[in-house]
């Protein structure tokens, strides 16, 4: 045990050592949460919005003023119809359209409710949402106006529809999926990486030539990335809590756990890749290519796996990412508990096991 | 029986294409310093990690302390020490650390062997602290043995330890190794330098995978077939030339100041005939006189 | 000491990386055809002078001139003036003998009609014609020295810097290294060498031996060994590198 542990206090030493792992390990997580929470979600300026008012009266108008008043919008005044909508969200340009229905200032003064329906184009989720935020708390603002001066509860409803991608996938999802990213980073990228150069180094030779047990030598890599991406997950988590506002719904414990599983299997797939590698460059084409690039693609946070081909489907099951992603949300976005993950679990324990297995027996004890 | 044994010992790469090492037989006794002494590429290295357990032989058997390299491969890492051809300890890490590190993963510590190696390590300690990436060869070289030899193996695998390193921190090298044979390790030990030979008990030389002599390099001396003769003359140049064009001489090979000959036919006026030559080419200055041979004429008519 | 006829020139060369003196201010001039052996431990600075001499390294302070071109700023034609050729880079292992040489050549920017003439001439030098397709890593170690050394003089540079070009190959493959050598100091071309191994440091015509930066002994082989009262080489370099004081690379 102690011969174990002066391998990992040397696993530690490396990584601490070296600004550029440092750097990696905890640059890039920050990165993409910010990138992926601030960047690409909120700041949406000079969205071309239409506003297809079948009303022409003084409540729609001064609305439609508000709304052109804002300049997160560009407004353009023009009477579609249902079809004409769709047309225009398919050339792309228009983002949202604004619908006031006829009667609106008569429904809203003589019914004390009016109307207006806000169609978003939600293929792409965030902003989608972004834009019909932005519209509904201008309208509500609106009738927050009326009420102080007019002393009576009219109420303006908005009803909302998404087309094209009506769950609005993508929007608080990408917390699951950098998470899936950066434990695949590190865990694989950086563990296969770490021992072939030993490999390359020499080093290995030296550890074979010795009584040391050559397969400890190999887990005692993992270990000080087993910790480091719990360290990860951490930060992860706490920025999307405290800085997005984004809660964890369900168990902090299960998630944790599951993490700490997901973790392993991500471990066994490195230590499977150093393996079958003799170069750092090779383990990192095999890492990126063969694990980054489909747990980007098919983990589902970027994509949606509905909209794919069925073969693609089909493949994207064999990414234990896309099965960390589904728990992930289950737990931190809905709030489940172990009983609506078990399966999931199951599979990924599974694919666990068999990784570490295959890895283990293909470890080489000799040079070639 | 022997420390180290190989019985026709054969390696190939890229299956077959490249030949390695070829039927290769030799052993080394009980705290022997024992020489494996060739060019690069003549499979130096193949035999050191079929010995060291790293790779696996395609022909023949080799047994070290007794275990068989294939089959016993453990009993073999738990008492040889390895020093392989490039530096490999770690660049990141201090001397004390890399030292410590080494001491562990062989079950024992630094305290328990330091007598093995403290008149090595004494040298490098005032370094330390530093990072081993930071060391000069000569002092990398010294880290890698301490670290090879810390827990006190019976067999030490030296693979080229002073190649690219300058005579003066070679020459310590060398004592050093004296030093722990002295302390009853035996030493296997492999070089491209033909003048490092005389420093080992006996040695094999070895050209394209295969042995060409296993014996002391007084007996490889002493079994060199012709009479040897070193000339120089003013002109060494020209003298190379014209001694290389004369029916008289069997082989010429320069040798630092001098060029190393055999005659065609060694009679007892061989040498006026060729002083007569040389003179008739107005060659001046001209020095003859014969010579013991060294290791390196020895390899060079081996290999031919 | 500025000498019109000097192919390299140098005078108080130094160089300082901070505190650290790697050379310090070594002065010395090689002749057109001169076989210029540079020796020193492992540290002394071999290396950054040669750095300096190919215009790859900017000196701290001190001139030099390789073929009559400043080392400060005339680097580029430093560059066309000289051949290069270490023990760790020679060829391209994945490309073939022609290739290699018609790459080396195309970097000189040697015209085809001479590039092929003088690829012909190289491979038979060197009796590699019937490999000229062959892949350089196929090549025994022996043989791609001597193609390496070749490629270095295909644009017959004024001078050829080789470090340790020599190392691990065997005894008689080093030799006809040397061949090669002297037929290339025969042409006029300057050769500056650096080795570990003293029987070659007796070829040269003159031997630069560096200790801790500064040249500690400049001279030909025999009168070093006068001077000395030594035997060998071997015992004149183990004689002045045993007087360095510095340990670090």
């Amino acid at each position: 045990m102690k011969r174990f542990f002066a391998f990992v206090r040397k696993e530690f030493h490396h990584v601490f050592r070296d600004p550029k792992t440092m750097l990696l390990l905890f640059g890039v997580p920050v990165a993409q949460i910010l990138l992926f929470g601030f960047a690409l979600t909120n700041e949406i300026k000079n969205a071309h919005i239409i506003i297809t008012d079948n009303a022409q009266d003084i409540a729609s108008k001064q609305i439609a003023a508000k709304l052109a008043a804002n300049t997160n919008f560009i407004t353009h005044q023009k009477q579609l119809n249902p079809q004409q909508i769709e047309e225009t969200f398919r050339q792309g340009k228009v983002k949202l359209v604004v619908i006031f229905p006829p009667n609106f200032n008569h429904d809203l003064l003589h019914l004390q409710k009016a109307q207006v329906q806000i169609i978003a184009d939600a293929s792409d989720p965030n902003t989608a949402n972004t834009l019909t935020t932005y519209a509904t708390a201008i309208i509500m603002d609106y009738q927050k106006q009326l009420w102080q001066n007019t002393n009576l509860p009219l109420s303006i409803h908005t009803d909302m529809r998404m087309i094209y991608n009506p769950e609005l996938k993508g929007i608080t999802n990408f917390v699951p999926g950098v998470m899936a990213l950066v434990l695949m980073l590190i865990c694989v990228l950086m563990t296969s990486v770490s021992i072939v150069r030993e490999k390359e180094l020499g080093t290995m030779e030296v550890l074979l030539v010795s009584p040391f047990n050559a397969v400890l030598v190999v887990i005692s890599k993992a270990v000080p990335y087993f910790f480091l991406s719990l360290v990860n997950l951490t930060v992860i988590l706490l920025l999307s809590v405290l800085v997005m506002g984004m809660p964890v719904a369900g168990s902090w414990v299960l998630l944790y756990a599951i993490s700490a599983l997901f973790i392993l299997t991500a471990l066994s797939l490195g230590l499977l890749i150093s393996n079958v590698t003799n170069s750092q460059q090779t383990a990192m084409l095999i890492s990126l290519m063969g694990m980054l690039l489909p747990t980007l693609i098919f983990t589902g946070f970027m994509f949606p796996i509905e909209n794919m081909p069925l073969p693609l489907q089909v493949m994207s099951n064999i990414f234990p990412s896309k099965w960390y992603y589904i728990i992930v949300k289950n737990v931190m976005i809905k709030g489940l508990g172990f009983t609506a993950i078990w399966k999931e679990t199951l599979i990924l324990l599974t694919a666990t096991l068999l990784l570490m297995t295959i890895s283990i027996a293909k470890f080489k004890t000799r040079l070639a | 029986m022997a420390d180290v044994i190989l019985q026709n010992i054969g390696k190939t790469y890229n299956k077959g294409a490249v030949k390695a090492v070829t039927d290769a037989s030799f052993t080394v006794e009980q705290g022997e310093l024992f020489g494996l002494i060739g060019p690069d590429g003549a499979g130096k290295t193949s035999i050191f990690r079929i010995l060291t357990t790293l790779l696996l032989p395609d022909a023949g058997q080799a047994w070290v302390l007794g275990n068989d390299v294939v089959k016993n491969y453990k009993a073999i890492r738990q008492q040889v020490g390895y020093m392989p051809g490039r530096f490999s300890l770690y660049q990141d890490l201090t001397v004390e650390e890399n030292l410590r590190f080494f001491a562990t993963v062989f079950n024992t510590t630094i305290q328990q062997n330091y007598h093995l190696i403290s008149d090595i390590y004494v040298q490098i300690e005032p370094f330390k602290h530093r990072r081993a990436g930071n060391l000069s060869g000569g002092m990398k070289q010294k880290l890698a043995l301490c670290c090879a030899l810390i827990h006190k193996p019976k067999v030490l695998f030296l693979d080229e330890p002073t190649t690219g390193v300058d005579t003066v921190s070679r020459k310590e090298f060398w004592l050093m190794l004296n030093n722990l044979q002295q302390q009853g390790i035996t030493i296997l030990v492999s070089t491209p330098y033909m003048d490092e030979a005389t420093l080992c008990r006996r040695i094999a030389l070895i050209q394209e995978g295969k042995i060409l002599s296993v014996e002391t390099p007084q007996q490889i001396t002493a079994a060199f077939p012709f009479a040897l003769y070193a000339i120089k003359a003013a002109q060494m140049n020209l003298l190379l030339s014209h001694l290389r064009q004369s029916p008289l001489i069997h082989t010429c090979h320069t040798f630092g100041e001098y060029h190393h000959i055999t005659f065609a036919q060694n009679t007892p006026h061989s040498q006026s005939h060729l002083l007569g030559y040389l003179a008739a080419l107005s060659h001046t200055q001209v020095e003859l006189k014969p010579i013991v041979p060294t290791i390196e004429d020895c390899f060079i008519n081996l290999m031919n | 000491m500025s000498n019109p006829q000097a192919v390299i020139w140098a005078d108080k060369l130094s160089k300082h990386f901070g505190e650290f003196v790697a050379v310090n201010q070594i002065s010395f001039s090689v002749q057109k055809g001169e076989i210029f052996g540079f020796l020193g431990a492992n540290g002394a600075g071999k290396t950054t002078a040669m750095r300096m001499l190919c215009g790859l390294l900017l000196p701290t302070s001190g001139s030099a001139a390789i073929a009559g071109y400043d080392v400060y700023t005339q680097t580029e034609q430093i560059k066309q003036n000289i051949g290069y050729m270490s023990q760790r880079f020679s060829l391209y292992e994945d490309l073939t003998v022609a290739e290699n040489i018609r790459f080396f050549g195309g970097i000189y920017g040697l015209p085809d009609k001479q590039l092929k003439l003088k690829t012909d001439e190289l491979l038979h030098t060197l009796q590699l014609h019937t490999e000229a397709k062959t892949l350089v890593s196929a090549l025994p170690l022996g043989w791609k020295q001597k193609l390496a050394f070749s490629v270095a003089i295909l644009h017959e540079p004024a001078i050829v810097f080789l470090d340790e070009p020599t190392g691990g190959v065997d005894p008689i493959t080093r030799r006809q290294f040397w061949d090669l050598i002297y037929a290339a100091a025969q042409q006029g071309i300057t050769l500056f060498v650096t080795t570990h191994y003293m029987d070659e440091a007796e070829y040269c015509n003159r031997i630069c031996m560096l200790v801790d930066g500064e040249i500690k002994a400049l001279d030909t082989p025999a009168n070093l060994k006068k001077q000395h009262q030594a035997q060998t080489m071997d015992d004149v370099f183990y004689h002045l590198a045993r007087t360095a004081k510095r340990t670090a690379d």
